[in-house]
């Protein structure tokens, strides 16, 4: 079995107002230093082993459904995970 | 005219889109559930809004896998008048069938109130019977209406005229030129935030609604019967 962790967040050419908000919020409370924050979503599937190569299967999965490519780009990573 | 409104879990505009055909425009229409397997007997698909399938994910992300949307892209090849509001503009988009993206309002807010719209293109099967550049009054109510595409497809929106609606005056949701609503290429395939179908009587507060669903029947007409 795969544990696989993946993350979706707005492309940087999209604006994020919900990270906007947070910037500001957090500049409000005088942390200067907070120069952008993007606000994304963290998703965990358990996929079990097969034929195909865990990465494409990922990459599809992201493609068509967890991630909107007009908008969003993702990232993942990939852990084996030890049997009970 | 026979309209289909399709019917997903979470859909809660499909009522007034019934009542707005059948009392108001006074055309045949049936309520279509998501699994259906042809929308063969139906001359136009009604995209209800609402939050199908709780908006899981993004808005209209797991509503596009649902089984009728293979017949939706169908009857959008055949040249059908598919029409989505709200929630059915965000299924279309994730479907691919329009160009784009939906962001969170610019405020983070629900928005839910009247809106005026300017037509910028009378020159289709929806909006006919308006005229070029007049404003009319449609309410608007979601959180997640902010269009969003890149600039080479705001470039094509634009040459081909599949702008068709735009917010007047007041931008309420940060969308991308104002843009309210828009049309595929084709010109048969319209996603608009505002709802139509919640104007269709003036005891509702504006029925400037009324004329995109009579200009679809006249089209349809014209298309199918006058020269049959």
């Amino acid at each position: 079995m795969y544990k696989v962790k993946v993350f979706v967040t707005l492309r940087e050419s999209v604006l994020d107002p919900q990270g906007a908000a947070v910037k500001h919020s957090l500049q409000s409370l005088n942390y200067r230093e907070v120069a952008d924050v993007r606000i994304g979503k963290y998703m965990e599937l358990a996929i079990e082993k097969s034929d195909r190569d865990i990465n494409e299967v990922v990459n599809e999965i992201c493609n068509s459904l967890l991630a909107n490519p007009v908008i969003e780009d993702y990232r993942y990573e990939v852990e084996e995970s030890v049997s009970q | 005219m026979k309209f289909a409104v399709i019917v997903f879990p979470g859909s809660n505009c499909d009522v007034d889109m019934f009542h707005a055909i059948k009392d108001e425009l006074g055309e045949q229409v049936e309520y279509v559930w998501h699994d259906a397997e042809s929308l063969e007997e139906f001359d136009g698909i009604l995209l209800p809004g609402g939050f199908s399938y709780g908006d899981y994910l993004r808005t209209g992300a797991i509503a596009r896998f649902s089984n009728v949307m293979k017949e939706v892209v169908k009857a959008a090849e055949a040249g059908k008048p598919v029409l989505g509001v709200c929630n059915g503009f965000q299924i279309l988009l994730e479907a691919g069938l329009l160009p784009g993206a939906m962001k969170r309002n610019e405020s983070l807010s629900f928005i839910c109130k009247q809106s005026e719209l300017k037509v910028e293109n009378n020159q289709t099967m929806f909006t006919s019977e308006y005229d070029k550049g007049q404003t009319i009054t449609i309410p608007i109510a979601h959180g997640e209406g902010n269009y969003y595409c890149d600039q080479e497809t705001l470039a094509t929106l634009k040459a081909n005229n599949q702008i068709v609606f735009t917010y007047y005056r007041e931008n309420p949701n940060g969308s991308l030129e104002n843009i309210a609503g828009i049309v595929s290429e084709k010109g048969n395939v319209l996603g608009m935030m505002p709802h139509p179908e919640r104007a269709v009587d003036d005891l509702l507060g504006s029925s400037n609604g009324l004329k995109m669903f009579q200009s679809i029947v006249k089209n349809w007409r014209e298309a199918y019967v006058v020269k049959a």
